[in-house]
């Protein structure tokens, strides 16, 4: 690493892991350095992202046109029935708007909206114009939501307060607020009922896990916020238990769901065969019924016969490759260091954008000697540790793809408008395969060498 | 399961909201703008969002790998003033990328504050001793128009601030090409390929063919090469002419035009040379500014096309179409649709342009069937009009794949962005050959509608009448 050199304010932030460096700790939820070129985005991103799945929600961003645009419809969360949150909405601010203020012209657009709609519940997101412009987003809504009876929510989520994070909090907030007290008389339930948290139901992820639980005798209650409608999200507080998938964006409300209503939670993670048996069985622990706890086994053996033949042939294929990880999440980097030992590889790099001490402690503790450690990389600390490490692929988005592919390494997407699931026991298969798709195309032999053939 | 319940309503054009927004924001323009100059990198002076997203949409695009750094303004930046932040990135950005030209562009959230960005590097420059040459500073706030409007303003700061004067520049024969946001690389290289089969000598400015679809190589380096270079920039004041594509517009902003205000340089601003009318106009001028006559090769294409153009023209004539999206774009599709008799229904521009819809009116004026024309719309309009128009094909990007999932229109991809297809940088539209794509696969869409509906249509159609 020491012939690497880091931009001013950057060398906190990078780590090797090894005897010299084992016990440094990297600086983590940080302000991006300017002019670094962060793969970050900002607290609108985080919050939109979040909220964005509600799919009977209508989804107003109150802003110019550009934010409402970059982020219309551009996951791949899927939806069960109504799809009103695939529709991008916005106040489409001018100049006129940001000199005499927006409030008009966001009133007249919920005017509009909502009879035209009918949403059970209004997400009005503030862009980081109308944070400077003062537009009192709270009064507009309050306004709204007394004319038409329904919740209107503003998502204060102007992009400059903060980083992704800070939009992750703000949407928990949000759907705080919409939480009612428990009803149900939780002892008279034949079935154990949970909440499963911080899946967005990419490619049907969630109906994957929630097909498990099923069998193994678990309801779920409510999804955050991945295919999710009001009416259920108002239930959230009818749970015994939640689960945790993606905890950079959910630890936050688990924690004021536990304080508020005593629900407890526990951290998942259904990427990877092994994190997905072991948290079925920990959910199956908690439950303490002998009943649950067979069937649990019994659909991990099933699934276990079901999968394990395609994985093992992958691993064959695969083994001694090595892997970059840069991803948003620290717990989706931990899941992906073990995912790829399942099928052979070994991480060299990981990093990840919003990441949180804990994360990377642990990171810390499993990765191998040697491996590279990033926070809020930029694409020349990208490129340039993929290289000296020796990385054979990359797990990343749409922005580091084609840094990969130009560096001629294999890449997965790991990001949120892929078409295909990655979660469960199918997940795990569908990620070996398209590791295997990428690092095993014969293209790679084909384009080996650049341009020029000395014998052209 | 995928319900669209979004109602369609009928209704008057006026809205105080965008319903799937047809366009994107100024900044996004600026930036690959300033990539097709070479060795140039850009950094927005705003928050980290506005960067990272352009990014990734440009990337997608592209399937390039795109750096834009951001001055990542954060509360105390946006309160006290963010010039600090800028001068740090700009730092930074040398020390990374070693640029031969930083362009600095704003968004919302600098141009709010009031972020003066012209002498914010103006005072970075003396601080650091550095020439401002090194600079192309340009407002762009989010809200100042769409992409297209940013990208023709940052073209018209670049001319602004690196043309030389007059008594610095050398007269030259060469002709000043200056190309909208649409043209692809590949519409680029197509250009230049054109130009010097002629012979003629010429700057293309924007010249993204090489720096937005790079080849791949045995080394990778963060600055592609390409690119118009900042020499040649500088000349652009003692060109022999200017042709600029784009559609009629407030000429006031375009970049030709400073050139000919500041310079002399004669200016031209035609459409797109997409469709055989419009490409013979731009070989007319070519032969009205240099005297030269279309390459063979150039020949022998218009007369593949004219061929294709009889091929194909019956089932041309079955299509009527929707063009949305930029207005440049859309302009010359409104121009090429015509001439083959896929006649427009609906002609959708994402900006606020009185010239562009005076413009495409006059052109679709005698088709002798209705067209709806709307500037400044968004994708709630446009799915509403071509339903009740009754388009049975569309032309413009990816945004428009709606028209296709709810109301069943075909989409052919074209423009910018195209992300949810590979290749977008690659498709060629332009000139005779590229308008014999674009027409083959305009074409080949209809067909394979009718062939794949055509079974069921007539059995619905013939069948029950002679059931029992």
């Amino acid at each position: 690493m020491e012939d690497v050199v880091l931009l001013k304010g950057r060398e906190q932030f990078v780590r090797q892991k090894g005897e010299r460096h084992q016990t440094l700790p990297i600086s983590c939820g940080a302000e991006s350095v300017a002019g670094c070129v962060s793969q970050r985005a900002c607290v609108y991103c985080g919050a939109r992202v979040v909220l964005n799945p509600v799919a009977d929600a209508l989804h107003l961003v109150h802003g110019p046109i550009g934010c409402a645009s970059y982020t219309w419809d551009i996951r791949g969360s899927l939806n069960s029935g109504k799809s009103l949150y695939r529709e991008g909405f916005s106040t489409d601010l001018r100049e006129k708007d940001i000199i005499f203020g927006g409030e008009t012209k966001l009133a007249a657009a919920l005017d509009e909206l909502i009879p035209k709609y009918q949403p059970p519940v209004v997400f009005v997101y503030s862009t980081c114009v109308v944070g400077i412009i003062g537009d009192d987003l709270d009064a507009v809504c309050k306004a709204a939501a007394e004319k038409y009876g329904v919740p209107v929510l503003p998502v204060q989520s102007s992009g400059f307060v903060g980083t992704k994070s800070i939009g992750y909090q703000t949407a928990c907030d949000v759907l705080f607020k919409l939480i009612e007290p428990p009803t149900t008389k939780l002892l008279l339930r034949r079935r154990p009922v949970i909440n499963y948290l911080g899946d967005f139901n990419l490619a049907g992820e969630a109906w994957i896990i929630r097909s498990y639980l099923k069998k193994i005798g678990i309801d779920v209650n409510v999804v955050f916020t991945g295919d999710s409608r009001y009416e259920e999200i108002r239930r959230a507080a009818n749970a015994e238990l939640n689960i945790i998938q993606c905890a950079g964006s959910m630890f936050y409300l688990a924690q004021k769901l536990e304080e508020a209503y005593h629900i407890p939670f526990m951290q998942v993670s259904f990427l990877g065969v092994e994190d997905t048996a072991d948290s079925l069985r920990k959910i199956a622990r908690f439950t303490n019924d002998p009943g649950i706890i067979r069937r649990t086994e019994e659909v991990i053996a099933a699934e276990l016969r079901r999968v394990m033949p395609d994985i093992s042939g992958y691993r064959t294929a695969l083994s001694g490759k090595k892997a970059a990880v840069y991803v948003g999440g620290g717990f989706k980097a931990i899941s992906l260091i073990r995912q790829f030992r399942e099928i052979g590889m070994e991480v060299v790099m990981v990093g990840t954008q919003t990441g949180r001490r804990e994360d990377y402690e642990i990171i810390g503790d499993i990765a191998n000697d040697g491996t590279i450690i990033l926070d809020d990389a930029n694409p020349a600390e990208l490129e340039r540790f993929m290289l000296t490490q020796g990385a054979d692929l990359l797990v990343g988005g749409v922005k580091e793809r084609p840094l990969a592919y130009k560096l001629g390494i294999a890449f997965v997407d790991h990001n949120h408008d892929r078409k295909h699931p990655l979660a469960g026991f199918e997940g795990a298969v569908n990620f070996a395969h398209e590791v295997y798709t990428t690092i095993c195309s014969p293209v790679w032999n084909a384009v080996k060498g650049g341009v020029v053939r000395g014998d052209l | 399961m995928e319900i669209s319940d979004v109602p369609v309503q009928q209704g008057t054009q006026s809205r105080s909201i965008a319903e799937n927004p047809c366009n994107m924001c100024m900044p996004m323009g600026g930036i690959i703008a300033l990539k097709g100059i070479e060795g140039a990198m850009v950094i927005l002076h705003g928050s980290q969002g506005c960067s990272t997203y352009m990014r990734r949409h440009i990337a997608e695009h592209f399937d390039e790998p795109v750096d834009v750094g951001s001055s990542s303004l954060n509360e105390k930046g946006t309160i006290y003033g963010g010039s600090d932040q800028l001068k740090t990135a700009i730092d930074n950005i040398r020390k990374a990328y070693d640029p031969a030209v930083i362009g600095v562009l704003t968004t919302c959230l600098a141009e709010t504050t009031g972020e003066d960005v012209h002498r914010i590097v103006e005072e970075y420059c003396r601080e650091r001793g550095v020439s401002r040459s090194m600079f192309i500073t340009a407002p762009t706030p989010g809200y100042g128009g769409s992409h297209g409007d940013g990208y023709w303003y940052t073209l018209r700061c670049v001319v602004e601030q690196l043309v030389l004067p007059l008594e610095q520049a050398t007269p030259h024969e060469g002709v000043n090409i200056i190309v909208p946001i649409t043209f692809s690389p590949a519409d680029v290289r197509e250009m230049k390929r054109t130009l010097s089969a002629m012979d003629i000598p010429y700057t293309i400015f924007p010249d993204i063919s090489e720096t937005m679809d790079r080849p791949y190589g045995a080394t990778y380096t963060k600055m592609s090469s390409g690119g118009t270079p900042v020499a040649v920039l500088h000349n652009m004041g003692g060109a022999k002419a200017t042709i600029e594509f784009g559609s009629p517009g407030d000429e006031r902003k375009f970049p030709g035009k400073y050139l000919e205000e500041k310079f002399g340089v004669p200016y031209y601003r035609i459409a797109s040379p997409i469709g055989l009318v419009q490409t013979d106009e731009f070989f007319s001028l070519l032969k009205k500014i240099t005297g030269k006559s279309m390459a063979h090769e150039t020949a022998a294409e218009r007369g593949r096309l004219m061929d294709a153009m009889i091929d194909g023209h019956k089932h041309a004539f079955s299509g009527r179409c929707t063009l949305f999206g930029d207005a440049d774009l859309t302009y010359a599709l409104a121009g090429f649709t015509t001439e083959i008799g896929m006649y427009p229904r609906v002609i959708a521009s994402d900006s606020r342009n009185r010239h562009w819809k005076e413009a495409v009116s006059a052109i679709t004026a005698d088709i002798g069937e209705p067209v709806t024309i709307f500037s400044d719309t968004d994708f709630g309009t446009v799915r509403r009009e071509s339903e009740i128009g009754g388009s049975n094909i569309a032309i413009g990007h990816s945004d428009g794949k709606y028209l296709e999932e709810h109301s069943g229109i075909p989409l052919v991809r074209l423009g910018f962005p195209i992300h949810d297809r590979i290749g977008g940088q690659r498709i060629c539209s332009t000139l005779y050959a590229g308008t014999n794509r674009l027409l083959d696969t305009c074409v080949n869409t209809l067909l394979e509608r009718k062939f794949s509906t055509y079974r069921k249509r007539m059995y619905d159609q013939y069948f029950p009448q002679i059931e029992r």
